[in-house]
């Protein structure tokens, strides 16, 4: 078997290995890389092609990513759920849940059980239409959002040109299903909040656009795969002076707001609105909604991730070959996962230590403070940028 | 003649600005999380803007007062545990001093500094549970389970010697029910090293904080004027800058030789009230320290009739609980019986001042108003 030469361009490779994995698809397996993922997944696509159509091609991986996201999505609930109450009982002095399974494992387990047996009630006068549809809504935006991001080398849905757009563009979708849920509860409670979380959801968007726009400044590509790859020598949060610490500043505070966290979470403030937008959700549909609340702080927090620091990149120190290789191996799904999580972490530590702001205090804060920051910090960056003064 | 009722059906779809077409009419409460209770606030907002508080009560309303009218001297006593809950050794305490004014029960001295004592570390667990509710008002959840790791001390300590942790019915005419635990002043001792150690994490996790500031800051102003008014007493009333802790302007049993200050801020807004009742807490810690080893020997309850009978005539007594001035009046035509009782409870008179303190505010405000006003409903409706 010749190898795959760099000047053989990519279709003559594909070429070779759609011949090889016609004998037999498991040789492929010798050439991976030792960390990325990108064997596997090319390989899934050279079986594909090799055997079906393009548009059976297409399909199959469609049901691929479906269920590996749906999958995705109901970890990630029950782990981040049981995290939650976990970091809020030992800030709080407290064991949390450990009943159910080795340190309450299970719990969540447990609990979603209990909300897929509840009734869903629809109000009496509510539309009942936009009722149902709204968690849907809020759902499907946050599955939508999965799309560009990297999981791990090569692992990746969609690694589409514009995608820091795309997450800024369709993240906003989000408060339409907030704003449904409001105003079809027939609830007076329910449309207070949803009206709080429009104007909420709406001004913190302003400040996380620019602050990711730095990012996008100093990379001068939308690409996600692009912006990790020049991190290769060194994080943003690094490499970009207190400008791009400034901004990753204003990224986890718009982010906090955006995804309607304490001390921003304003349209289900307990003590003042009950619950807010989603008083009058019961059962699965109410699950839904707090399903969808913990995949936005996590779709947040690995955005965050992928554009401050480096998403599934390796620590790199500059020219360091050594201490950059040692730090090559650890997986780059175990970087990528370390980093999100500690960005959640640091999210739900805000939670529990913050009293709530109030509404028009919320306002100030962004258009008075964070706005204009984040406009004067985006102009230094571009100077930066332009005079190349980052490292 | 009988007529027939006629059957107004509710609109299946709220129409949201009834009524005028700008005022947005909510009904906060009966069950409600800000509350903490069955209070019922009927608000008109205009948008955010509260227009109109609208105060409800009466949904836990158990005629106290008539009940007493029943019971006896000695019975009646228990009764009021169940007012003002988060005070009831207070609530006892005021209604045995009005029992002993009418016989002239001279009560001993060791029932006395038991009395203020057990007063002062009931005033502790109910500021430390306003305070943790208070944050929680205002959205933090946290605090509350550093309040109530001390107030889980006093708990216990309040069990050992009353044998309740909530409602306990301790002070007698005559004196208390039961002499202190043998272990009752080393607890007491060991709560205020804790105390003292912890206190400070209070001020580091709430009072520092700038959200916390800014949410309570020239929120809820009364004025020194309005307070009096509206006959506010307690941290309310001396957060608007009214000197009115009866424990300094009228004493009684041992508040008089004891060395404690008057805790007064002249803010009037929110953040007064809460600094108020802080201070309250290290002053209440102060007042203990000075009693705990001096609590004298002998007898811990007066010798009285089997049968309590108050002489034909009037009488008042006001003591400082947690929440303000709690006046006990009691009208005796001689019998074994209270004729007519009325308790003036502070809780009543400062929730008055509500609407008057949030009208041209923001919801939030609402909340962080109600807090420091430290409403115990049973208290307003007794």
């Amino acid at each position: 078997m010749k190898a795959p030469t760099p000047e053989g361009g990519i279709m003559e490779e594909m070429k070779e290995r759609i011949i090889e994995y016609k004998i037999s698809p498991f040789r492929g397996w010798r050439n991976w890389d030792m960390f990325s993922l990108k064997g596997i997944t090319n390989w899934i696509q050279g079986w594909l092609s090799a055997n079906f159509s393009s548009a059976w091609v297409l399909f199959f991986e469609s049901v691929i990513v479906i269920l590996l996201a749906t999958t995705l999505f109901a970890l990630l609930g029950l782990v981040l759920v049981w995290m939650e109450r976990k970091v809020a009982a030992h800030m709080q002095i407290r064991l949390g849940p450990n009943r159910v399974g080795p340190m309450g494992i299970f719990q969540t387990s447990a609990d979603t059980l209990k909300l897929i047996l509840k009734e869903g009630l629809t109000p009496d006068g509510a539309d009942k239409f936009l009722f149902n549809l709204a968690p849907f809504v809020v759902m499907i935006v946050a599955m939508l959002l999965l799309a560009p991001i990297a999981f791990a080398k090569g692992f990746q849905v969609w690694d589409l040109n514009i995608g820091v757009l795309y997450v800024s563009a369709v993240s906003s979708l989000s408060v339409i299903g907030i704003l449904m849920a409001g105003w079809a509860s027939n609830n007076k409670y329910s449309l207070l909040g949803a009206m709080r979380s429009g104007a909420q959801i709406v001004s913190y968007e302003l400040s996380a656009g620019l602050s990711i726009l730095t990012i996008v400044v100093l990379t001068g590509s939308l690409q996600i795969g692009d912006i990790i790859s020049s991190q290769q020598n060194g994080w943003w949060l690094f490499k970009g002076h207190i400008p791009v610490i400034i901004a990753f500043v204003i990224f986890i505070i718009a982010a906090t707001a955006e995804t309607n966290r304490a001390p921003f979470d304003l349209a289900e403030a307990e003590s003042e609105l009950t619950a807010g937008f989603h008083t009058e959700y019961s059962g699965m549909k109410f699950a839904l909604f707090f399903l969808a609340e913990y995949i936005n702080i996590f779709i947040v927090c690995a955005i965050g991730a992928t554009l401050f620091l480096g998403g599934w990149m390796p620590l790199h120190i500059g020219n360091w070959e050594g201490f950059n290789h040692i730090m090559d191996y650890i997986p780059s799904s175990i970087w990528f996962f370390a980093k999100t999580f500690f960005m959640i972490f640091l999210i739900m530590w805000f939670r529990w230590t913050f009293p709530r702001l109030r509404v028009d205090q919320l306002l100030n804060l962004e258009w008075k403070y964070l706005l204009p920051i984040s406009l004067f910090n985006l102009l230094l960056v571009t100077v930066i940028a332009i005079l190349g003064w980052h490292f | 003649m009988y007529t027939e009722t006629q059957i107004v059906e509710r609109p299946a779809v709220i129409d949201p600005f009834e009524g005028d077409g700008e005022n947005l009419v909510i009904n906060i409460g009966p069950q409600h999380p800000a509350t903490h209770g069955v209070l019922h606030l009927v608000v008109t907002l205009n948008g955010e803007t509260i227009k109109k508080v609208e105060p409800h009560l009466g949904y836990i309303h158990r005629s106290i007062e008539k009940m007493c009218e029943s019971l006896s001297y000695r019975q009646f006593i228990y009764v009021t545990s169940r007012m003002d809950y988060l005070s009831a050794h207070i609530n006892n305490h005021a209604c045995a001093m009005t029992v002993e004014k009418g016989m002239q029960i001279e009560v001993p001295a060791r029932a006395q500094y038991i009395r203020v004592i057990m007063d002062e570390l009931t005033r502790i667990a109910s500021h430390e549970l306003w305070w943790g509710a208070m944050a929680m008002d205002l959205g933090a959840f946290t605090p509350f389970f550093y309040a109530f790791r001390e107030r889980e001390t006093i708990n216990d300590i309040m069990e050992q010697t009353c044998g309740a942790r909530l409602t306990m019915n301790y002070m007698v005419p005559g004196g208390v029910m039961a002499d202190l635990h043998p272990t009752f002043q080393q607890k007491v001792k060991d709560f205020i090293t804790l105390f003292k150690s912890n206190i400070d994490e209070y001020d580091e996790l709430v009072t520092g904080n700038i959200i916390f500031q800014s949410r309570t800051k020239g929120v809820g102003y009364l004025s020194k004027e309005d307070a009096i008014s509206y006959g506010c007493t307690g941290p309310v009333g001396r957060g608007s800058g009214v000197s009115c802790d009866i424990r300094k302007i009228y004493p009684y049993e041992v508040y008089n030789q004891v060395q404690f200050d008057e805790m007064l801020e002249t803010g009037g807004d929110s953040f007064s009230r809460y600094q108020v009742r802080v201070k309250e807490l290290r002053e209440s810690i102060k007042i203990i320290e000075q009693l705990i080893d001096n609590v004298p020997a002998g007898d811990y309850l007066a010798k009285t009739k089997a049968v309590l009978k108050l002489p034909k005539g009037e009488f008042y007594t006001r003591v400082e609980t947690a929440r303000g001035e709690l006046g006990v009046y009691i009208v005796s035509e001689g019998g074994t019986t209270p004729y007519r009782i009325k308790f003036r409870s502070p809780g009543f008179s400062n929730l008055s001042a509500l609407d008057h303190m949030v009208r041209g505010s923001k919801i939030g405000d609402l909340m962080a108003t109600m807090g420091t006003l430290d409403l115990v409903i049973p208290d307003i409706d007794r």
